[in-house]
């Protein structure tokens, strides 16, 4: 667009305050994981890594990290191989019926999670799925798979349906056509779909909350306990970590979209 | 049908299914729950008419959810505004500062907010050490607080669809407005204002409805004294075991949204919303 409407300095000064107000919070973190005291405050007479080391030391902190880790890594894999086979089906049939498909899948982003944590409660209740690995990471994937389906569908979208005819018709065969033709071109999508569902698998505490009390005690729940019972600067330094893996994890998924639009 | 028919509803089967059990069977028993414990029939609906403390709660959601909703819609008109009109270089930086606390863990946020917002946080002590108050001000575990923390989260979630609908305002429109002698002010109010009202209107339920159900920022800077209704269904069934209250509070809270989402719907497609298409 160009500058019939260009802002003016109030409404660009505005603009700019509101990022600062949506990054510079996050940011004060970083300051405090370095205090040399033992509550949460700016460092005092210097900086001190005490709170980093404290944390790659304590057992419960190194355990909840693993657990999450695991959930999330399985829960992605299986949430990606489905939602991707669902995404290609529905574009390949685009139908109505595969549209209605299409909008069930959304259905899981909307609705609430604390509505969504007491039903599987029950569910897994009876199931005796409860505090378990299997438990959790089913539920995972359950609400993960929507992220994939629209971010694979998005990618098919801008996939030429012509390329999987022409692949066809000089004889490949229908798996041959979907694992060199399909899926190479849309693998930014997919890639990004993973990402996703590893976030949302890694920050999820909701339904953790309900499902999950001993056994399982993931990092989101090791924080969430934190947070009530004792603040100190381990939070901060907890905080920190996760702060720069989202940015890792940001930035790849930044490369990745490029390389889909270049 | 034919062969590849049938092998299109076999890679969409799985997924299907597995939501289908594992997520909407759940959500039907949630349901159920509401109409057959302790007792089957509505006696727990006819709670939302008489209990005092379920209709303070719904209240407190209703205007946290209503502020929340106004002023992020303001917020994030002006950055998606500046966004739109950006040049390339401000606009990577500017984008960069949306994205970053959208792909940031809730509970990390909550967490800054916190050590920002209690009593002895490091605005309160900023403020006193500049001598501007003489007390803390109580700025958490009150509808302020927890205000704040919701307009963070929503932000994000409102600047990317404005920004989208903004994006497909065609800019000959604006500049035929302004050869045929309207001023700036005409121009943006009744040209580029009207065309992006969609964008407004969609951006704005999709943030209410968030808001509704949002359980973790209100909890953790409400601190148990602002309580809005997702930690109030919470309690009910952690803590007093009163499964029919609680269902029947989240059946209420699915059947506003889903009635939410109907009218959005015709408003907007929803898949452009959720980046689906």
């Amino acid at each position: 667009m160009d500058g019939v409407l260009a802002p003016g300095r109030p409404v660009r000064a505005l603009g700019w305050t509101v990022i600062c107000f949506l990054v510079l919070p996050i940011l004060v973190i970083f300051p405090i994981s370095v205090t040399d005291r033992r509550f949460l405050s700016l460092p005092e007479h210097g900086i001190s890594f005490e709170h980093y080391a404290n944390l790659f030391t304590s057992p419960q902190w190194l355990g909840s990290i693993g657990q999450s880790v695991v959930i999330g890594i399985v829960s992605a894999a299986l949430a990606v191989t489905l939602g991707t086979l669902c995404a290609i089906g529905c574009w390949r049939l685009s139908s109505r019926a595969s549209e209605i498909v299409r909008s069930l899948m959304l259905v899981p982003i909307v609705v609430p999670t604390i509505v969504y944590a007491i039903g599987i409660y029950r569910f897994w209740v009876d199931l005796r799925l409860l505090d378990t690995y299997a438990g959790v990471i089913l539920a995972h994937t359950v609400t993960s798979i929507p992220y994939v389906v629209i971010t694979v569908s998005t990618s098919l979208a801008g996939f030429d349906a012509r390329l999987e005819q022409a692949a066809r018709s000089l004889g490949a065969s229908m798996r041959q056509t979907l694992w060199r033709v399909v899926l190479p071109s849309i693998l930014p999508g997919v890639v990004s779909g993973a990402i996703f569902a590893f976030i949302h698998s890694w920050d999820e505490l909701v339904i953790v909350l309900f499902i999950a009390s001993r056994a399982i005690f993931t990092l989101p729940r090791r924080i969430w306990d934190g947070i009530n019972e004792h603040l100190d600067p381990t939070m901060a330094a907890v905080a920190s970590i996760l702060i720069l893996l989202s940015v890792l994890l940001l930035l790849l998924d930044m490369t990745v979209r490029r390389r889909r639009e270049g | 049908m034919s062969r590849d028919r049938r092998l299109s509803w076999m890679m969409i089967a799985p997924a299907l299914l597995l939501v289908t059990v594992l997520f909407f069977a759940p959500l039907v028993r949630v349901l159920m729950i509401s109409v057959t414990e302790p007792t089957p029939g509505l006696g727990n609906y006819a709670l939302l008419f008489t209990s005092a403390s379920i209709q303070r709660t719904l209240l407190t959601t209703l205007r946290i959810c209503v502020f929340t909703t106004a002023i992020t819609l303001v917020l994030a008109y002006a950055v998606a505004y500046v966004l739109t009109h950006a040049r390339p270089a401000a606009q990577r930086l500017m984008l960069l500062g949306v994205l970053l606390p959208l792909w940031m863990s809730v509970l990390v946020r909550a967490f800054a907010w916190v050590t920002l917002l209690r009593r002895e946080g490091l605005l309160n002590k900023g403020l006193m050490s500049l001598g501007l108050i003489d007390h803390p001000l109580a700025l958490m575990w009150n509808e302020t607080g927890v205000t704040i923390g919701m307009v963070h989260y929503m932000l994000p979630l409102g600047i990317l669809p404005l920004w989208s609908a903004m994006r497909g305002i065609d800019g000959r429109v604006l500049a035929a407005a302004r050869g045929l002698g309207a001023g700036r002010v005409q121009t943006f109010g009744r040209v580029f204002l009207p065309l992006s009202l969609p964008g407004v209107i969609g951006a704005g339920l999709l943030v209410f409805i968030f808001s509704l159900g949002f359980f973790i920022t209100p909890a953790i800077l409400g601190g148990g004294k602002t309580i809005m209704v997702a930690e109030y269904i919470d309690t009910q069934i952690q803590e007093s075991l009163r499964w029919g209250v609680g269902t029947m509070i989240a059946t209420t809270l699915i059947a506003t949204i889903f009635l939410l989402m109907f009218v959005l719907g015709r408003i907007v497609d929803l898949r452009t919303l959720f980046g689906a298409k």
